[in-house]
């Protein structure tokens, strides 16, 4: 059956920002709208659509419109598509724009104003804004703005988009009634002649025609790119990233570990023994307070991850690994998602629509959740912690650290061997283009970083205030009732719904060495995979035997598993699918539920098959 | 390989593949492979477009793939196939351009 789609269009005048990559546009758009888009030194950084309010001096207020950035107006990837049907009026639950703010960097424009050309025959309303005018003058570039206008036959502005008064001249421009209903430019028409010729001779008479330089970043490259240095500077630089995460963290960890169980202490000494107590003390604190624990190594990895991302060094480590990429079947094209998916596997598989090829494409898609996205490092810190001795190794290198180190290569290792299998199956011997910018080099902004962390912070405490919460209070409630019969010798916890179900699910995961209060907790982490450190907690918490329900999990889960079972729960969140909005993304960016099937069949057995291996293994060495 | 005969000989024009690092060359002219027609506009899209002064920054290793290709005033990460679709000229005089 057809469903009639009715498109409402809210009213308002609507202007798309749209240009080449790393151009700025989403810094301006944040610049203009107030907003908090995510903003980074590399191409394809935003990939969808994305609208704000802009208000003009005047105090009207128009629409603002972030678009994916491209190079041209012939779509090849998901990503420019979507700006080539917004500026045709082709978009679904899009009006086609009334204004087209082209963005052009400042430093880049030869190439900028290639697009502007086919921008202009659009026939759309145009405004230019030459952006980074700040670095193109330290340069020694002089851009006559007036003289460009003419040239193009539109408004040209100049914008500094990370300047808080940058985008005054662009929003002058917004408020002037004409420039909405602009006359057409002389070059809107088709021309016989290459666009490339036109722009060539208008930056002739411009006096623009001698490329800029950037010395600083060809200096940087000659060392960062270097084929023995460059390789050898990622891997130190990733070594020391896992290292800071466990060895800066140690300080404002305890302090929350010290201030949960002070709470559990306070309600414990203060409440009567019963089920107000339990819940307070089992499910919030043992349960929530648990996970809290990991924010600041969180934040101490995104502070990493946002320095690279700023300062341009993210698509230099996807050219020193690109051999490596092709060598399996990929393009450096896969490398940004992939690498987004360290952050979180939803916003990698997004990122996934700069990628042009189809089957280069699912391929990302598929081995993007083998990539440690930062949920799992709540788990992986807990059971390091747990069963890995704190210990110094030569170098100043310590054994917590060079886990933590290589269970994130194992995830890597793993996605390759997973894309060299498809290779195998499908696309051998098709020709994978790369073309990648290397951006110049900028220094990162204290203020972005800031943000980005703040951000970090605010998306994990709403996990904690939400699913994490959500989900340890139902499981606290099936793990509570029904109550154990008259005369039970055991913790309640083993008569309950909870208790039963991890007595049955213990049955298939007693062979990797996973006992029942694992095989619980395990349920509730599919929603995301820090619940499973809540949950852990709320469950040892109920089975505890009365006086030591206050001390920390760690502990705890020291003394009753073993090493092999802690190594094999390891293995296991390396590859286990446990996170059911990663598998919804998959279908909504596919279309198809053949997919997010496929990878989570895949990725539970490959879970299994690595707990099973680790676990006897760690047997058999006599680990214990 | 043949590109290796025309290193090691004075490189004058071919491939881009086969320039010298380091070396400022000019754009002649794009071709694309008859198996992916594409690559012509893609690469003329960012900027390799005849004309234009193009120069290898950084060779990769091993393999001499992938390579950091100066084109204007922007850099750009290439593959063997894609850089041996341009064909490029060495400037005798660079400071004349």
């Amino acid at each position: 059956m057809n469903e009639a789609v009715v498109h409402l269009h809210p009213a308002g005048r609507l202007a798309a920002l749209v240009g080449n990559p790393n151009a700025g546009k989403t810094a301006l758009f944040n610049r203009l709208t107030g907003s908090r888009q995510k903003v980074a030194n590399y191409a394809g950084v935003t990939v969808e659509r994305k609208e704000g309010r802009l208000h003009l001096p005047s105090g009207k207020h128009v629409r603002v419109l972030d678009l994916p950035g491209t190079y041209s107006l012939h779509p090849r990837s998901p990503d420019e598509k979507i700006t080539c049907d917004v500026l045709g009026g082709n978009a679904v639950g899009e009006k086609r724009p009334d204004l087209v703010v082209c963005v052009v960097d400042a430093t880049q424009l030869r190439r900028g104003l290639r697009l502007v050309l086919a921008v202009l025959r659009t026939g759309l309303p145009c405004v230019v804004a030459v952006n980074m005018m700040d670095l193109a003058e330290t340069q020694g570039l002089r851009i006559d703005l007036e003289a460009l206008s003419r040239e193009l036959g539109v408004p040209v502005v100049s914008t500094v988009a990370i300047q808080s008064d940058g985008a005054e001249h662009l929003q002058q421009r917004l408020d002037d009634h004409d420039v909405w209903h602009g006359l057409l430019s002389p070059l809107a028409a088709p021309s016989a002649r290459p666009d490339y010729e036109v722009v060539s001779e208008m930056l002739g008479r411009l006096g623009l025609q001698k490329a800029a330089r950037h010395e600083a970043s060809d200096a940087i490259d000659r060392i960062v790119l270097h084929p023995v240095f460059g390789p050898l500077l990622l891997a130190v630089l990733l070594f020391l990233i896992f290292q800071a995460v466990f060895s800066w963290a140690t300080l404002p960890m305890d302090m929350i570990k010290a201030g949960t169980s002070w709470a559990g202490d306070f309600v414990s000494s203060h409440l009567p023994d019963g089920l107000l107590r339990s819940f307070i003390v089992d499910a919030l604190i043992a349960g929530v307070g648990g996970v809290i624990v990991f924010l600041p190594q969180i934040l101490i990895l995104f502070f990493f991850i946002l320095l690279l991302e700023e300062s341009g060094y993210l698509p230099r480590a996807a050219f020193l690994l690109d051999r490596l990429m092709g060598s399996v079947g990929l393009s450096g094209r896969s490398f940004i998602p992939l690498l987004s998916s360290f952050a979180c596997a939803i916003p990698g598989i997004m990122a996934t629509r700069s990628i042009s090829n189809t089957r280069d494409r699912l391929v990302t898609i598929m081995i993007a959740p083998l990539m440690t996205c930062s949920a799992r490092l709540p788990v992986y810190a807990l059971l390091i912690g747990a069963f890995v001795p704190h210990r110094a190794l030569a170098f100043g290198v310590e054994l917590q650290g060079l886990v933590l180190f290589v269970l994130y290569v194992a995830g890597v290792a793993g996605s390759m061997a997973v894309a060299w299998a498809l290779k195998q199956l499908s696309g051998k011997g098709e020709v994978r283009p790369l073309m990648m910018e290397l951006p110049w080099y900028h220094m990162p902004r204290a203020r972005n970083i800031a943000i980005g962390l703040w951000q970090r912070a605010q998306i994990f405490m709403r996990r904690v205030g939400g699913v994490i919460l959500v989900l340890t209070v139902l499981l606290w409630i099936l793990a509570s009732f029904p109550a154990p019969p008259e005369g039970a010798t055991g913790p309640a916890i083993q008569y309950s719904f909870a208790g039963m179900l991890g007595h049955a699910l213990a049955v298939v995961l007693a062979p990797i060495g996973f006992n029942w209060q694992i095989s619980i907790a395990l349920v509730p982490g599919m929603a995301a995979r820090e619940v499973v450190v809540g949950a852990l907690g709320t469950v040892y918490a109920l089975s505890a035997t009365a006086t030591d329900t206050a001390q920390s999990l760690s502990p705890l889960i020291r003394q009753s598993w073993s090493t092999a079972t802690g190594l094999s729960l390891l293995a296991w969140f390396v590859f286990a699918p446990q996170c059911l909005s990663t598998l919804a993304a998959v279908k909504r960016e596919t279309g198809e539920w053949r997919w997010p099937v496929i990878m989570a069949a895949y990725l539970f057995a490959l879970a299994y098959l690595a707990s099973f291996v680790t676990y006897h293994a760690a047997l058999w060495l006599g680990i214990s | 390989m043949v590109f290796d005969d025309i290193t090691r000989t004075r490189f004058h024009s071919g491939p881009l593949l086969a320039a010298p690092v380091g070396e400022a060359c000019v754009v002649r002219s794009v071709r694309a492979p008859d198996s992916n027609p594409d690559l012509k506009s893609q690469l003329e899209d960012i900027g390799f477009v005849p004309g234009e002064t193009v120069q290898i920054t950084v060779r990769g290793f091993p393999g001499g793939e992938p390579l950091a290709v100066r084109i204007g005033e922007s850099t750009f990460a290439l593959r063997a196939i894609e850089a041996s679709c341009i064909e490029v000229e060495i400037i005798s005089n660079p400071g004349l351009r």
